[in-house]
Parts: structure tokens; sequence; C-alpha cells
């Protein structure tokens, strides 16, 4: 058979290899600004766009989609012209997608830190990025299934389906998760079309489905292609590797409700969150047996090659995290484990050892494979190495010591069983500072390690060559002649076939995720009204929108549990019909801080229930009203003046998406902010000191700050369903 | 809550579906060659030599060469 010659697109993968690099670099350097914000909160204070609020979404989008999303991008890239014996479909659409894809991450680091956020996790970036990921996705896409479609090899290897897979389930997530109507076409500013729990269990759908989608099922490919080829042994068994893709994208899409446990979600979708979560144990430890399995009879190479030493610890921190991931979703485990740190080691061991490791060993390989040279210096990848593994360890054991201290602290009684034993949230705060130094040395340890990487690449390259282009050959995709056809069976077919087989994968996922979702949008009785719940005033709304912009909802949760623990602690537990009117949801994730669903709620004995004044001093200068207090100051809410101009816009979206704001209601939005805005400031002006600062001639008078907006907003948390006296 | 039967009830007739179509696949020999692939994949790297170019058919030519 005759052969042709063709090129291999190797710039497009160094592009994406040196973006990767780049980012990697920038958000890990936020996330260790975090780590140390936890020791210092007011390190960056009076900086509105370094706050710790604004930062956190900024780390985790870099980490996934600039740092681990470029890494995909390149092996994606790279491992696919090869087993797929072609030149990417078209170096336009490469292009696009290199440049694209640096834009968007470009206008997240300057909306981020100006507050432009929806708050729902790893989806903050407001409406019009969201709309240039979904265009830049769909490139991606054309690209790699035009790449497939005009391919020589007829086989398509397993890497090839965890990449379709990703192409197609990413897709469907970002556009059903970030379906929101903006408040007006100029601005930055819109609501989720969700509501409460439905808006809980779609972010939640999408949120875990990021991480199954977009930091495990790409990193799967990769590791069938990387690791055989730098073992250079076949993969240890590919029958294996066909079940494992198949269960994996099967079930993975049902686990989402696992994060919602114990909230007002309905039970049978945390029930059945859970089911699939265990179940998911399977075929996430068959991947890892067969990623490490491939190196038997190579583990010698393991003590000498630091990219093998790499994959191994990569996917060791997988299949560690896969088998902590099921357990976390039990639900007695969950009753402990959520809201507390111990989330964030679960996470970050997947993130700096699965993700972190496997793109660092590929770097390593791709850099001198690309620039027809060797490694600079062997020694320093050992090096690296070494001092990430060790990073990772300080990094994750005190996190797994901090959230399950913190929970037992939480749940912790009287030895007469009568009051909470730490009635005081911030003396369950105070026992982790040990573990928070220990966090920030061992990310700084890792960070360490990537600069040393960084060192090595720019050496590697200078003294290399690079080959933007590299020559390869093979025969042209041979026409099956229709007697092979006749006896043909379905895989095979459908390994020919991409297009069908993409359709297919789509359905298998959409399945799962329209079970889920659509009855709880449809059924009712899924969320019972709650008949004294009300709309926010307009008011509340804009202080509900400052809280959002601020990122408070990264460390308060609005989700009291049933637990007696923390209805003594919070108050009454969460109900799904208190939450209709929230577009987006405000759950959270994380307790930094207590919980702040009863915040308006007086009269209770441990939390909330303060007055305006104390929430005035509290946001000007925590550590005034307590040394120990980790919470930054939020200073530029007292000196700034209230947007107003687009609130009855804002209302009139709300009434768009069933929020029932009358025709009065909005005509006489501003007179009726006014009027809450005095009481406000009459209470705050009542205490002698801001009445010394603020009572006089100011620039605007306080009741146009953002503060009294603010503060409207938390002295009306809870408030509905209290049980009026 | 009756919607909950309703889903159990898709998931697990979802579930057979899937099942029955591997173990079909599995029965009619479908993964029979489940070792070739893994072993190609292998050998694709650059070419060493330099063939006599009359005897290509150069299919895509390089623009930025």
């Amino acid at each position: 058979m005759e052969k042709q010659q063709f090129y291999y697109d190797n710039k497009i993968v160094r592009n994406f290899l040196y973006a990767s690099i780049v980012f990697g670099v920038v958000g890990m350097l936020v996330g260790l600004i975090l780590a140390f914000l936890f020791l210092f909160p007011n390190l960056t204070s009076g900086i509105s766009f370094l706050s710790f609020g604004r930062l956190r979404p900024l780390h985790t989008n870099a980490v996934i989609f600039a740092f681990v999303g470029n890494a995909m991008f390149a092996g994606i890239y790279y491992s696919m012209q090869r087993l797929l014996k072609a030149r990417m479909f078209s170096d336009l659409l490469s292009k696009i997608h290199f440049w694209g894809w640096q834009l968007i991450i470009v206008a997240a680091a300057i909306t981020l830190p100006l507050g432009y956020s929806t708050s729902k996790e790893y989806a903050e970036l407001e409406w019009p990025i969201d709309i240039a990921i979904a265009l830049i996705w769909v490139v991606f896409g054309i690209n790699m299934i035009g790449t497939i479609i005009k391919r020589r090899e007829r086989h398509i290897y397993v890497a090839i389906w965890f990449y379709i897979a990703t192409f197609v389930t990413v897709a469907v997530l970002h556009i059903f998760n970030s379906l929101e109507l903006p408040v007006s076409l100029s601005g930055m500013k819109s609501y989720s079309i969700y509501a409460g729990v439905q808006d809980a269990l779609v972010q939640w759908w999408y949120g875990h489905n990021a991480v199954a989608f977009f930091l495990t099922t790409p990193f799967l490919g990769m590791m069938y292609y990387f690791v055989p080829k730098v073992a250079n042994r076949p993969v240890y068994s590919y029958r294996l590797s066909i079940i494992h893709f198949w269960s994996l994208i099967f079930i993975y899409i049902w686990a989402g409700p696992h994060h919602l446990l114990y909230t007002a979600l309905p039970d049978w979708a945390q029930n059945l969150g859970v089911v699939f979560s265990v179940m998911l144990i399977a075929p996430s430890w068959g991947g890892m047996i067969n990623g490490l399995l491939t190196l038997r009879g190579v583990w010698d190479k393991v003590r000498t090659d630091a990219v093998l030493k790499f994959f191994v610890v990569a996917i060791t921190g997988y299949g560690m995290a896969t088998f902590e991931g099921p357990m976390l979703s039990l639900k007695n485990v969950n009753a402990i484990a959520h809201f507390t740190d111990w989330i964030i080691a679960h996470v970050h061991v997947g993130a700096l050892a699965w993700n972190g490791f496997l793109s660092f060993g590929m770097i390593y390989w791709l850099i001198p494979r690309m620039t027809k040279t060797k490694l600079f210096s062997e020694k320093l990848a050992n090096f690296h190495f070494w001092i990430g593994t060790l990073g990772i360890i300080l990094y994750a054991l005190p996190m797994y010591v901090a959230g399950f201290t913190q929970a037992s602290m939480w749940k912790q009684f009287k030895p007469d069983g009568g009051a909470l034993q730490y009635g005081n949230f911030l003396e369950t705060v105070t026992e982790l500072m040990p573990m928070y130094w220990m966090r920030a040395v061992g990310g700084t340890l890792y960070l360490v390690g990537v600069i040393v990487l960084v060192y090595n690449v720019i050496r590697t390259v200078r003294q290399g060559s690079p080959v933007e282009n590299e020559l390869a050959e093979a025969p042209a995709l041979a026409v099956i002649s229709p007697s092979r056809l006749k006896g043909e069976k379905l895989h095979s077919w459908l390994e020919r076939k991409p297009v069908q087989f993409m359709i297919l994968t789509t359905v298998a996922i959409l399945i799962g995720g329209l079970i889920q979702i659509l009855p709880t949008i449809l059924v009712k009785s899924n969320i019972p009204t709650i008949s004294s719940v009300k709309p926010y005033t307009p008011l509340e709304l804009e202080g509900r929108d400052l809280y959002i912009r601020e990122g408070c909802v990264g460390c308060h949760s609005q989700m009291v549990r049933p637990f007696r623990s923390e209805v003594e602690r919070y108050g009454d537990y969460s109900k799904a019909g208190e939450f209709v009117y929230d577009h987006p949801f405000l759950w959270g994730s994380k307790r930094t801080g207590p919980d702040l669903a009863r915040e308006g709620v007086k009269g209770k004995p441990f939390n909330g229930g303060r007055d305006d004044v104390w929430h005035f001093n509290h946001m000007y200068d925590p550590q005034g009203l307590n040394e120990k207090s980790i919470m930054p100051r939020y200073q530029w809410l007292i000196k700034n003046e209230l947007d107003k101009s687009t609130t009855q816009d804002k209302m009139r979206t709300m009434v768009t998406l069933g929020v029932p704001y009358s025709d009065a209601d909005i005509n006489n939005a501003l007179k009726h902010m006014d009027e809450q805005a005095t009481k406000i400031e009459t209470n705050l002006l009542a205490n002698p000191e801001i009445k010394k600062s603020f009572g006089g001639q100011t620039a605007s008078p306080l009741k146009d700050r953002e503060i009294v907006a603010l503060i409207a907003y938390l002295q009306r948390l809870g408030t509905d369903t209290q049980v009026k006296k | 809550m009756s919607v909950i039967y309703l889903l159990i009830t898709i998931s697990i007739v979802v579930a057979i579906v899937f099942l029955g179509a591997f173990i079909q696949a599995v029965k009619s020999g479908q993964y029979d060659d489940d070792y070739t692939p893994s072993v190609r994949m292998l050998f694709d790297d650059e070419i060493v030599k330099k063939e006599n170019p009359n005897k290509l058919i150069q299919t895509e030519k390089q623009k930025s060469i």
C-alpha cells in the first residue's frame, strides 16, 4: 500500500504546553496567597480585587481551566494526531481554539477580581464569557471530530473515546448550568434561570461532572496514551479499558447530588446520588489498576525515570481520591466531612497529584521530544518530583486533620448534654491555625517544584531546536469491502463512526442528567412552598448581589442541616421552600466562617441575631470585635456608594424568572430602598463612634453606601420562616 | 414523591439495556481483538530514514515550510 506523507502540528501542542505552565504558576500563586490569607486575614486589606472572596474563584478557575485545561489540550492535540495518523483537521481552528481559550482566561483574570461573578462554583464567569466558552469549545469539537473523520488509522484507540466523551459532556454541562438571564445586554450582571433547590441540583450536576469530564476523562485518555508510550509497554488490558470507559461515563453523570447530602434537596435525589457514587469506585479503580499495571515488568524504570515517577504518583493519587469520593458520598461520612477542610484535602489530592503530576510528567516527556534534545536536567526533574510529593503530603494531611477536628468540635455537646461545647464558632477555627500553617508550607513546596520545572523547561528549549511540524507517514485509510462489512459487529462499527459514537455518548449522559433534573423542575411536590416566604426587597436584592460580588459564599454556607448540633447553633434546619426566590442559590460548600442561613433571626444563643452596628463594625474591622477572627476587612463596602441604576432592571429580570414583584413594587423601588436604608442608617448613627465618623457632612450619606444594602440582606436571612412571638 | 418509582424503573431499564448490549457484544466476539490496538499505538514514531520522494504521494503540503 502506498504511503502518504504528512506533518504533525507540534507548534499548537507547544503553545498549549507553555500556556499551561504559565497559568499553572499564576493559578498556584493565587492559591498560595489564599492559604496565607487564612494566617494573615488582612494581608491584602483594603484592596478589593485581592480580597479572599474574589481571589478564590480566580484560583479555582485558573488551575482548572487554565492550567489543567491547557495541559489537557496539549495532551489531546499531541496524542490524537499520532493515534489517528493525521494532522489536526484545520490549522485555523487550532489557532482559534488556542487564542480564544487564552483570551477567555485573561477575561476571567480581569473580571473575577473585579467582582463579576455568578457565584456558582467553577462556573463563576459571567454570561458574555460563558458564551465565548461555548463557542471556543465547539471550535475544539469540530477540530477534533474533523481529525477523526480524516484519520488514517481505522481503529479508534481508547484514549480518543475519552476525548470525545469530554467534548460532548462538558458542552452539555456548561450550556445547561450557565443558562442565565442578563439584567441588561450592556452589563455583565445576570441571574441563573434556576432558583434554590433546582439551581443547587443543576450546579452540582455540573460541578461534579466538571471534575468528572474536565479533570478526569481527558486525563484518563492521556494516561492511556502517555503511560504506555513512556514505559514502552502496551496498556495492561485493552479490554479493561473498554469496560472502564463505558461504565465510567454512564455512572459518573448520576453522582452530582452527593454534594447536597442532608440539604434541602429531596431525599430520593440524594439517595440516587449516593448509590451511583458508591458504584463509581469500580470503574475508577479499574482505570487506576489498568494504568499502574501497565508498568508491570518495567518498575525498574520508575526508579530512574522522573516522568514515570510523576505518572505513578498521579495514578496513585487518582486511586486515593476515587476511593475517598465514594466514601465521602456515604451519608454518615458526609455528615462529618461536608463544609470542612476535609473536602479541601480531597480535591487537592486529585488536583495536585492526579492532574498536576500527570501534566508535569507529560511536560517533561514532551518538551525534549518536540525540541529534539534531552531534558536539561534529569536531576532537577527528580528534585521537582520529591519536593512536589512532599508538598502534596504536607498539604493534604493537615487538611484531613483540620476537617475532622473542626467537624468534631462543631458536633460536641457539653458532658451534661445540654449546650454546645464550642458554642463560639471562632473556637473551632482557632484550633485549626497550626494546620493552616502546615498547608501553606505544603503549598509553597509544591509551587517551588513548579518553578524548578519552569527553569528546566526553559533550559531544555534553549539547548534544543524546536520542530514545529513533524514529518510522518502512513497509508491512507483503505476502503472497506462490502464482504467485510457484512459480518461486522456493533462495536467495531461504532469504533469506525465517530459521529454516531458521539451521538450515543450524548444519549447515555443525557439520560442520566435529564432524569434527575427534569422531575425536580417539573414536579411541584418536590418544593413545598412556604406562604411566609416573600421576595427580597429592592435593597436586600442589591445587598444579595454584593454578597455574590464579594464571594461571601466561598466561606459562609446558607444551609442548616437537620442535625441537633446545627439546629442548636444556627436555628431551624433549612427547607426547600425557603429558596424559591434565590437566583442563584447561595448554599455554599465550605464553612470557614459560620453558616448565615438564619443570620437575621434574633435571640439565638450562639450565632446570628446581631444588630446593624455589629455588622457595620464587623465589616470595618473584624479583629476589633475578636482579635482571633480570620474574617478579612471589607472596608470598601463602607466607602462605596451603592449603584442603584440597575435595581429596577434587576427586579424586572427577576419577574421574568418568576419572582412575583408587582409593577408597583418596581416603580416604587427606589423610594422603598431609601426608606429601608434610612432605618438602618438611624440604627447605625445611634452608635456614638459611627456618628462621629459618618454623622456630619460626608460625600454621600451613610444610607447610600453599599454596607447598608448588605446589612439589610444579612438581617433578612432566615426571618421569613421565623416563629413569631 | 411517586416520581421516584418512575425514576428507578427508567434507571434499571437503562442499566439492563447497557448490560445487555455489553453481554451481547462479548458473546458475539466484539472484543476478540483486544490486544492489537494496545500494541499498535506504541509504533507510530517519526520517520527515521528519508525515502525516495518519487514513490510517495504527497497529500498534505505544509504551507509554513
